[in-house]
């Protein structure tokens, strides 16, 4: 907090120059150390993934028969598989499809339940609908349903998109629209106190349409709980892809996740420990990363802790 | 008080309706068969004939009406006949018959439920002994070592994944050291301190894994609940009228900070039973939600849809429970 901090002002009085408040989250951010730790290794972690297979000679699908079951070594610092392909370029290949999901999966989320909780707080008249509808998918036993949606519709799907692409859709789509609720809840909260603020009534009472009220005046207001939920929201759908991976009942057994590379090393686990470590570790390191993330932008973007 | 539990209990009656229709829907939609695992040579008329004896020649909305009628009627006289011992409590009639094994699907949830509340009921047990004195200690020494290894920790076991945890167990305790079994024996009878001591060796490594994943849970709750409460005016007059610091903490404050607590506990009982879906896979617990995990693949309807309903029904029936418990323990709240 080096602005807050009432430094002896030189005798030339001078004005400092507008801050944005974004500085002043990121102030607040910075001295959270595992935030700042967190981010460190989330972004190590995404380049490895996005940039690792620009640089790194192996592809994630190519067998070398001859090479197989290989230890450390330079060539193959993680070593090759059971069918000779390089571990490294799998967990890079891995990772890609397991942040994507992640995050695209966070943003659905994070757009149904910002939509859903915006309306339900702002129009009294739906609200009663729309949060029985919250509770009733809340009442929904998740991962059952989760493994239910992916088992029954993985077949059509990929008929129509092409495996990768159709499970890709799949499993987004499912987790998307199993997850919004707890954000949807903590928009609606906000949103019926912010209806009553001064300024919304101000911009109501200058003829303000509804529409243009919610998007300039309460959306971005209630932008920072939807950011802290979004940041966990990655977290728990990397897990949950993972999960449905490991199960078997996510992507394809040659289409490399994270957590079909567990499943994958779990026969391998006397042999070969690392094999099921080294993905697991990447995505506990990962959802950890995220984890203080979410928890150093709670404290950033909480203003009456923001400037202590 | 009665009131409010009575108009919930209404409400939830449609709520489950609706679940158990859209899973039945889901169900019916798919494209999975559930004769796609018969021998292809057999004839097509017997095949047909085979399909109408699994009770799939009827509309969709009969089906469900019956399925309805059998899960919230047949199933529970014979749950009933079997707890209380009377056997002429159960209705004779068609019970809701699993696909895969032709045997009525509520027997096997029977036989396969036990399993599942030990691994999984103690270790939510423990979870919550583990988890209450180190919320309580780390936030009434907040940043203090014990504080910041304790928030470290639950924040791990919060985000180590299960089928992370599970395989990092097996690979140290039963691979290199040797002390537990890798899979959990289900046939195992505990009837001499042997095979007791068998048994408590196999749970642990199940039981380990979900306690730490609950106990990291609970124990941020507990801190930031007491955390809140630290700082009350209560909590300063209790000081100033001279109560010892023992008294102020642990019955003052603990009291306020159990009211959000308990509540989460209550909403995480449901989660016991879906959560262990993983653990239960990797150790080999033949429990309910490795049985989902098999009707699943085997297209079993009746077996996955009632699984679920039961699933869901411990949900709603839970999330009501912590509402109530929320105004027994807060005399703040009232519902009315």
């Amino acid at each position: 907090m080096t602005d807050a901090a009432p430094t002896p002002a030189p005798d030339t009085a001078r004005i400092r120059p507008p801050r944005n408040q974004w500085w002043d989250v990121w102030d607040q951010f910075k001295i959270h150390r595992g935030a700042l730790l967190g981010s460190i290794v989330f972004l190590a972690i995404i380049a490895f993934c996005f940039i690792g297979p620009l640089i790194w000679p192996y592809d994630a699908t190519y067998i070398d028969i001859r090479a197989r079951n290989q230890g450390m070594s330079w060539a193959h610092p993680f070593g090759t598989d059971q069918l000779g392909r390089d571990i490294m370029a799998r967990m890079m290949s891995g990772g890609q499809v397991s942040l994507a999901v992640g995050i695209v999966a966070m943003g659905l989320a994070m757009l149904i339940g910002t939509g859903i909780g915006v309306l339900a707080g702002y129009f009294r008249r739906i609200d009663g609908l729309l949060m029985r509808m919250t509770d009733l998918f809340l009442a929904l036993p998740l991962l059952p349903l989760l493994l239910v949606m992916s088992m029954l519709f993985r077949q059509p799907l990929s008929s129509a998109f092409g495996v990768e692409t159709g499970m890709f859709l799949l499993i987004v789509t499912a987790i998307g629209i199993t997850s919004w609720m707890p954000t949807a809840r903590v928009v609606r909260g906000d949103v019926l106190a912010l209806k009553e603020r001064e300024y919304v009534l101000a911009a109501r009472s200058i003829g303000t349409p509804p529409r243009r009220l919610i998007l300039r005046h309460v959306v971005p207001n209630v932008l920072s709980p939807v950011m802290v939920s979004a940041t966990l929201m990655i977290a728990t759908a990397i897990i949950t892809e993972s999960a449905l991976s490991f199960l078997g009942l996510g992507f394809p057994p040659d289409f490399p996740t994270w957590g079909r590379l567990v499943n994958d090393g779990i026969d391998y686990l006397q042999q070969y420990p690392g094999r099921a470590m080294l993905p697991g570790v990447f995505i506990s390191l990962t959802v950890l990363s995220v984890n203080y993330i979410g928890d150093g932008l709670r404290d950033a973007l909480d203003p009456r802790i923001r400037g202590r | 008080m009665f009131n409010y539990t009575m108009r919930r209990l209404l409400l939830a009656i449609p709520t489950l309706l609706f679940i158990a229709l859209a899973i039945f829907l889901l169900l019916e939609l798919s494209p999975g068969d559930p004769m796609a695992d018969m021998p292809l040579t057999i004839p097509p008329d017997v095949r047909e004939q085979m399909r109408l004896a699994l009770g799939l020649g009827e509309p969709w909305y009969i089906r469900f009406v019956k399925w309805l009628y059998l899960f919230s009627v047949v199933e529970p006289s014979h749950v009933l006949a079997s707890i209380t011992g009377l056997e002429n409590l159960a209705i004779d009639s068609q019970r809701i018959i699993s696909f895969q094994t032709r045997s009525p699907v509520g027997d096997i949830i029977a036989q396969r439920l036990p399993q599942t509340l030990w691994v999984v009921g103690l270790s939510y047990l423990f979870g919550i002994m583990v988890a209450l004195p180190i919320g309580i200690y780390s936030a009434y020494r907040q940043y203090s070592w014990f504080d910041q290894a304790g928030t470290f920790v639950s924040m791990v076991g919060f985000s180590l994944p299960t089928f992370f945890t599970g395989p990092l167990l097996i690979l140290i305790f039963s691979i290199w050291l040797g002390w537990f079994p890798i899979i959990y024996d289900t046939t195992l009878v505990v009837d001499s301190w042997h095979n007791f001591a068998l048994q408590m060796r196999q749970m642990a490594m199940p039981v380990f894994v979900l306690t730490l994943y609950n106990a990291a849970q609970i124990t941020r709750f507990m801190r930031a609940s007491m955390l809140d409460n630290l700082t009350q005016d209560y909590v300063r007059t209790a000081r100033a009228k001279g109560l010892t610091e023992r008294i102020v903490v642990l019955v003052h404050v603990l009291r306020n900070s159990m009211i959000p607590v308990i509540t989460v506990i209550a909403l995480g009982i449901p989660q016991i039973f879906t959560g262990a879906i993983i653990t239960e896979q990797i150790f080999r617990v033949n429990g309910l939600g490795q049985l989902l995990i098999t009707a699943i693949y085997a297209t079993d309807i009746p077996m996955v849809l009632t699984l679920s309903v039961v699933f869901a029904i411990l949900i709603v029936l839970f999330n009501l429970i912590a509402d109530l418990l929320y105004a027994v323990f807060d005399p703040r709240i009232r519902y009315d």
